[in-house]
């Protein structure tokens, strides 16, 4: 069942990127490209994207959670990090740098491997080495020792 | 602002933020894109079956739509490949390290007013600003 249900919301997700223009990229640069004020040919489509998915996550978020677990998973699964660290600003610049780049986030890349555009494989490509590059090494890459480490082990 | 389409931006957010909330309710899970990838891809993961369906059902939706007689235009890409590259991995190694991407930070984060997400997202559209202008209106001239 939870599979189902999974492949239903993807489903709808991506109904969502679609209809809403976002699965091509040029329009998504459209909206990144602010200079387009200027010229009258600044699109804010993405802002009216956001706001409408906001609108019914944020409610939808309060009504879902008054449930003591999911309807078909053990717990709710959600970050408790708060604060604002190095990693989430360097991450995030980065993941910037690269959407600005080609107008292209996962979402929109994965979804658009139906179309079998050759340069979107590619891209899913990198993005995928990308993640394992961070995950299998980046994340686990041996941590320096904490000065004094040895003299530490006499006491 | 010619190529403005509030109308369909507005149904079609509406849409990803039902399948956001869909996700928390059946699931339990954050509608993250690059979060349900990562997932995938890692050795010794033991909930694939999730984060299978959920991508097969985002890959679906086109096709659906182009059975169903829509037609789904092909997304423009740049033609260097160096460029398509470099952003592809740009976007995988940041996504992780930052803790998610547009989907996961912009909508699901920012919809539980989640102050991590809400700095994301001002950080990536910013440096995707930034890009965009040396892009086109300097490098690009």
């Amino acid at each position: 069942m939870l599979v189902i249900a999974s492949l239903v919301c993807g489903f709808i997700f991506g109904l969502g990127l679609l209809i809403s223009g976002m699965m091509q990229p040029t329009k998504v640069l459209g909206f990144l490209d602010i200079f387009g004020i200027r010229y009258g040919t600044w699109d804010p489509s993405l802002l009216v994207v956001m706001a409408a998915a906001l609108a019914v996550s944020g409610v939808g978020y309060l009504i879902a959670q008054r449930r003591p677990t999911p309807v078909l998973a053990p717990k709710f699964d959600i970050s408790t990090k708060t604060g604002v660290d190095t990693p989430l600003v360097a991450g995030s610049a980065l993941f910037g740098i690269g959407w600005g780049l080609v107008g292209l986030c996962p979402g929109p890349a994965l979804e658009n491997l139906a179309t079998l555009s050759p340069q979107v494989i590619v891209f899913c490509v990198a993005m995928a080495v990308g993640m394992v590059a961070h995950d299998g090494w980046y994340a686990k890459r041996p941590a320096t020792p904490p000065s004094g480490a040895l003299a530490g082990a006499d006491g | 602002m010619a190529n403005f389409t509030p109308l369909s931006a507005a149904i079609g957010g509406a849409l990803i933020g039902l399948a956001a909330v869909m996700l928390m309710l059946f699931a339990g899970r954050v509608a993250g894109i690059s979060g349900i990838t990562s997932g995938l891809l890692g050795i010794g993961s033991i909930d694939r079956g999730w984060r299978i369906a959920f991508i097969a059902g985002l890959i679906l939706a086109p096709v659906a739509a182009m059975l169903a007689g829509y037609a789904v235009p092909l997304p423009q890409m740049p033609t260097s490949w160096i460029v398509v590259i470099a952003a592809g991995l740009l976007v995988g190694f940041g996504a992780r390290l930052g803790g998610g991407c547009t989907s996961g930070h912009g909508i699901c984060g920012i919809a539980r007013l989640s102050k991590r997400s809400i700095a994301a997202t001002l950080i990536f559209v910013g440096t995707a600003i930034v890009t965009v202008t040396l892009m086109r209106h300097v490098i690009g001239g």
